[in-house]
């Protein structure tokens, strides 16, 4: 039987497309929490943890509950005559959420090491909050916002149990590669589930190598023990 | 033109307290570390927020908790060098400089930050990034930076500790020549007093967070107002005193009675003379004559390269303690003369050099 391909399709599209998401909410909501502190913050950072400890059926099956007929999201989506369970939007809610702590652990910890002197000298310099972000705390940061990145697609590629929860395993539609492995074990198609492991391992591998590479070639300064023996004179 | 600065923040250790003024003419905010003086410039620059106050540049207020005024560090234009330069390591040393120009059409950017560069000695460092540059390359760096901008006032924050010993004078130099060109309001704080001395004009002396002495700088070493004060610009020597008569006290910890010829009033607490002013008599004939002398016995000597600091008993040989009540600054040739001469040597504490200090 030829192997149908959609899977890869549908994983990449939803990883890159929640891994888009999660990198602009990770961003803003990193510095929404660098200038709070207190108790109510600390409690919504383990809001923001929790899919990362949760088992990602009990994520699945809360989102579920969030976007099913019934629930809350559900209800106002259906009033514009939009349902989310079962569709491949589901497919990208279940891995950004999932993905979500990921990303916003590393681009917290990539923030928060930027050294607080230099945002200071530019504001004395007359910039804007929104011109020292992009021009000094974004790219300082960039290269741990970056490793966020490349661990939150991972996360993403890998996703199953929200994913099977929430948008079910449609072929052509919401099954995705990990969703496929599945149910071709189940159905005993071993040579499937193979075919399918080894081009998920690929997409990964090629994916998570390419984006390194990548970094490397943006910023040749990152190795700094290189450039520091570099420019000894 | 000036830069006016009262107010009180709460700080963990202590009150910070502090009201001076600064024109044209730089000060030097001196004093031990730990004394507020970075608070004091952070908050000038609008990076903390005084607890209760006003700031005001040029008749412009920056800050005025009673009107609620607190403008934002990008809108009080006041240039601040940090301590470690705070350049931009992503950034080029040209765009470091033109940072704070981005408000003008590229252009005239560009001619200004040529024109920064050029005058910051910096021609052929542009493309070179921060950490590829010598200490004093990056506080030009800093500095040609902070001055882009063209701010009202300039701030520097230990711009020299971060500096080798040997640049230092070199650049200290600079600064100073730097700062003269300004001509506006700039305050430089420094734990270090020659520092101070050489470089500004006026001096706010700190300690624990209030103002200890503020005023020009010669006032402030000749007469300092306090023994606290009087030792952090480098006060060596000094006793405990009681008034005897209007122009005599007793100086407790040294046994002896001295004429002074500053006024004593309000009433003394210390007595004390610069290192530097101690002097010798090599003419025994003159002894007898003069006021304020006393014999002395060396306890030990420490050597510089073109000095000698003497460590001084008064009236008798030192004891096995080797306790010393004087401590004498001296040029090298002196001293070869001096130790010729037999102990005890004569020691004149002359009535001009004297400081009384109050409580």
């Amino acid at each position: 039987m030829p192997l149908d391909l959609s899977p890869i399709w549908i994983s990449l599209e939803t990883s890159v497309t929640a891994t888009a998401i999660t990198l602009v909410f990770g961003i803003a909501v990193a510095i929404w929490r660098a200038n709070r502190r207190g108790p109510g913050p600390a409690l919504l950072d383990g809001v923001f943890l929790l899919p990362l400890v949760l088992p990602p059926t009990v994520v699945g099956f809360l989102l579920l509950l969030l976007f099913g007929r019934n629930g809350p999201l559900g209800r106002l989506l259906l009033h514009f005559g939009a349902t989310v369970v079962f569709s491949w939007p589901a497919t990208v809610i279940a891995s950004a959420v999932v993905s979500f702590p990921l990303m916003y652990l590393s681009v917290r910890a990539a923030l928060e090491q930027v050294d607080a002197h230099l945002l200071q000298a530019a504001r004395t310099l007359g910039a804007s909050e929104w011109r020292v972000f992009r021009r000094i705390a974004l790219p300082l940061a960039w290269p741990g916002i970056l490793a966020g990145t490349v661990l939150a697609f991972a996360r993403a590629l890998g996703e199953f149990g929200a994913t099977l929860m929430l948008a079910g395993s449609i072929p052509g539609r919401t099954q995705t590669i990990p969703i496929a492995i599945y149910f071709a074990v189940e159905a005993n198609d071993l040579h499937q589930a193979v075919a399918w492991s080894l081009i998920d391992i690929f997409i990964s591998l090629a994916m998570i190598a390419g984006m390194y590479y990548w970094t490397h070639l943006q910023n040749p300064a990152r190795p700094r023990w290189r450039r520091a023996s570099e420019s000894e004179r | 033109m000036a830069l006016e600065v009262q107010f009180e923040k709460h700080l963990a250790a202590y009150n910070l307290n502090v009201e001076f003024s600064c024109d044209a003419d730089s000060l030097a905010v001196l004093g031990p570390s730990g004394a507020g003086k970075s608070m004091t410039l952070r908050c000038i620059a609008g990076l903390e927020r005084p607890d209760r106050g006003r700031i005001a540049l040029n008749d412009r207020v920056l800050f005025d908790s009673s009107k609620k005024i607190d403008l934002p560090s990008r809108a009080r234009r006041i240039g601040l060098l940090f301590q470690n330069y705070a350049l931009f390591p992503h950034l080029t040393v040209a765009e470091n400089i033109s940072f704070g120009l981005d408000a003008l059409p590229p252009a005239e950017r560009a001619a200004r930050a040529k024109q920064r560069i050029a005058q910051a000695r910096l021609a052929g460092l542009e493309n070179r990034s921060p950490r590829e540059l010598s200490g004093g390359e990056q506080q030009r760096v800093a500095l040609a930076r902070a001055l882009a901008v063209e701010p009202e006032a300039l701030l520097l924050d230990e711009p020299l500790s971060a500096l080798d010993t040997h640049l230092r004078s070199q650049i200290e130099r600079q600064l100073i020549d730097s700062l003269a060109a300004f001509r506006r309001p700039a305050l430089f704080v420094t734990h270090n007093m020659e520092e101070a001395y050489r470089i500004a004009t006026n001096l706010v002396v700190l300690t624990k967070g209030r103002v200890a002495a503020h005023g020009p700088k010669d006032e402030i070493f000749r007469h300092p107002p306090n023994l606290e004060v009087a030792l952090l610009t480098g006060l060596k020597n000094f006793s405990r005193a009681k008034q005897i008569s209007a122009d005599t006290v007793e100086a407790l910890d040294w046994n002896c009675t001295l004429r002074v010829s500053q006024p004593i009033s309000p009433a003394p607490a210390y007595v004390g003379i610069r290192a530097h002013y101690v002097d010798f008599l090599e003419a025994a004939s003159c002894v007898s004559s003069s006021a304020n002398v006393f014999p002395c016995w060396l306890v030990r000597a420490s050597e510089t390269p073109f000095g000698i600091t003497l460590y001084l008993r008064l009236h008798n040989p030192p004891g096995a303690t080797g306790e010393h009540h004087l401590q004498a600054e001296l040029f090298k040739e002196k001293w070869l003369r001096m130790r010729e001469h037999p102990q005890p040597w004569h020691v004149q504490l002359s009535a001009e050099s004297l400081m009384v200090l109050p409580e």
